[in-house]
């Protein structure tokens, strides 16, 4: 538990001391980014990653609470702080609903059905023109403030997105090692013998799909207040299978993999300038070679061919 | 005239609803084999169209040759998505099989569009685009077009599997393939042809619907889905029943754009699935399996 403690607080360091490194400018819009996408990326973790249990819907739930938080506060002038956790709510409340009907099923069903789902939302911001603005999108969402601090500067936005992210990731990582994390990863390898040790398995796959949506909402206020501005295009089964390649390429299971996945895949294509367009490429080979060469993801995989390197050499050191 | 109407709707539904019928076999087939959803499927479909259209534009074939010589292509394409990235697998677990099937789609639609840019394009009626009056409604000669070609493929599709050796042997392996290989059949083989022949369908089918829809590089992602949902209702078979589910997508669908709203077409299709999903997961015609731990 003390090792946790140490890893969390050098993360948080990390995490603080990035801004100075950078001296603002334009890399720092991106490191926002990649607060929210760890949030949304360590939301589907602890659900494929630690329950087994796969959603290709997940953009939805994102553009839910952007959505809603910006219709919200823009059309019918509410209190963001008070809207962020309202939206939340009311996607946790959706997500509960479904959750109990559509994670009875499994593997392929079960990504298509949250697949489905995903799309489903993602038609509805496009045709409820009167509200959301349709595929133009909705613009003139007020940035976030508290006391007399306005946050409407890149800077301000990542400490403020970052709080939220470190809290997500300490929260994730102590339900991971409690109880209920294990009865998770008792649910992902074998459901009966979980159920037959008394877990609930479907109760326990509902809550952890619903706080996995409302972290997802969480994150798509936080978006819709910085960007101000949200569109259907964000929102799409495009953006839920890049959360997917995000989980994947960091590593099932591992929380900081998420952030590295997120890490990647959003400053990837900022390092790619001239490859923007090709961007789906690469997340096609990177998605299939992780699968391929290191099904465990990146914080397991790197570890474990740095081991057969050194054993390599050493065995030839030997002989 | 409301009758007209909905006259209309359903004949235009049954030539989309025949395409997904066409794609859901196929998802079936690789499903039967090898317990694999290819997620890629729709890819093949819209490499059907957009490699017609690669060869009557660029090389000048006639639409006659272009055909069969894109089908070609889809088909080696299916080939080598299953010898690269389907059989190294070395934990294939559901899981992965998703991620890899997911994975492969994206990369094929990347290089589509690397190829062929973004742009969307029409290829021309098989037979000129005079339409045929049927009572109050009308058709056009390339809605008929599909529903011969569904129907003879679907035909072949039926003899193949039950009248051939390597029909049955595929059919052997999808009832068990430990015992399918215990008595020599080559389920690699099996799984490999299943890729093949699924391709195949998939790309005849992007080339057919090429000239009532378009067709761009990103076509196959909702055609490949539509297809999975024809193949969810019924029931993962490969025969008729698939069939069925094809066509009554299609024409729940087309009813639905035409009288409810045109915006909301793919999201009747998904709550169809949905619906589908959790109230028959066997599907429309299917007998529910025993859970066996």
């Amino acid at each position: 538990m003390k090792r946790e403690l140490i890893k969390f607080l050098l993360f948080c360091l990390l995490v603080l001391v990035a801004p100075l490194a950078l001296d603002g400018g334009y890399l720092l819009n991106v490191l926002l980014f990649v607060g929210i996408n760890t949030m949304l990326a360590v939301a589907l973790n602890l659900l494929l990653g630690y329950a087994g249990q796969i959603s290709l819907g997940h953009a939805g739930f994102f553009g839910l609470g952007a959505y809603l938080s910006g219709i919200l506060t823009a059309t019918y002038g509410m209190n963001p702080w008070l809207v962020m956790p309202l939206a939340a709510l009311v996607v946790g409340i959706l997500a509960w609903a479904i959750g109990f009907p559509v994670l009875k099923l499994k593997g392929h069903n079960l990504a298509m059905a949250t697949l489905g789902l995903g799309i489903i939302i993602y038609i509805v911001f496009n045709e409820t023109v009167d509200y959301t603005g349709g595929p133009s999108g909705f613009s003139g969402i007020p940035s976030l403030s508290l006391g007399g601090i306005v946050f409407d500067s890149d800077l301000k936005s990542y400490y403020l997105i970052w709080c939220f992210a470190l809290l997500v990731i300490l929260f994730s990582v102590n339900l991971a090692n409690s109880r209920i994390g294990r009865a998770l990863r008792a649910v992902h390898d074998s459901e009966v013998a979980a159920r037959v040790m008394g877990v609930n398995a479907l109760l326990l796959k509902v809550q952890v799909f619903t706080l996995s949506a409302v972290i997802c909402s969480l994150a798509g206020s936080l978006y819709a207040h910085t960007v101000t501005f949200v569109s259907p295009a964000s929102f799409g089964f495009n953006f839920s299978i890049e959360l997917l390649t995000m989980v994947v390429i960091g590593g099932l299971g591992s929380i900081y993999g998420s952030f590295l996945g997120a890490a990647l895949l959003t400053l990837l294509p900022e390092f790619l300038r001239a490859a923007h367009d090709y961007d789906i490429i690469i997340y096609g080979a990177l998605l299939m070679l992780m699968v391929m060469f290191m099904p465990g993801g990146l914080v397991r995989g790197v570890p474990d061919l740095i081991r057969r390197i050194r054993s390599a050499k050493g065995g030839t050191g030997h002989a | 005239m409301q009758f007209d109407q909905i006259l209309q709707y359903t004949l235009s539904g049954l030539s989309t609803g025949a395409i997904y019928a066409l794609i859901g076999i196929g998802f079936s087939i690789i499903y039967n084999s090898t317990g694999i959803i290819n997620f890629a499927q729709g890819e093949f479909v819209m490499l059907g169209g957009m490699l017609t259209l690669f060869f009557i534009n660029l090389l000048q074939l006639p639409l006659w040759a272009a055909i069969p010589c894109a089908v070609f292509c889809a088909t080696l394409a299916g080939l080598l998505f299953e010898r690269l990235a389907i059989r190294p697998l070395r934990r294939p677990t559901p899981l992965n099989l998703v991620i890899i099937t997911i994975g492969g789609s994206i990369l094929i639609r990347g290089i589509s569009m690397l190829l062929w840019g973004k742009d969307t394009h029409s290829l021309a009626s098989f037979s000129g685009d005079d339409p045929i009056a049927l009572g109050g409604a009308t058709l056009l000669p390339q809605h008929l077009w599909i529903l011969g070609i569904t129907l003879v493929i679907i035909i072949a599709n039926k003899f193949f599997f039950y009248h051939t050796i390597s029909g049955k042997a595929m059919r052997a392996c999808s009832y068990n393939s430990r015992a399918a290989g215990l008595v020599g059949i080559d389920v690699r083989r099996m799984v490999l042809f299943s890729f093949v022949i699924s391709s195949a369908m998939g790309a005849v089918a992007g080339i057919i619907v090429a000239p009532l829809t378009m067709t761009s590089y990103d076509v196959g992602v909702m055609l490949g889905l539509k297809g999975f949902c024809a193949a969810i209702i019924g029931g993962m078979s490969s025969g008729m029943a698939t069939v069925v589910g094809g066509v009554l997508l299609g024409v729940l669908e087309s009813l639905g754009a035409g009288l409810v709203s045109s915006g909301y077409k793919d999201a009747i299709a998904f709550i169809i699935l949905l619906l589908i999903l959790l109230i028959r997961p066997q599907g429309l015609f299917g007998k529910a399996e025993a859970e066996r731990v």
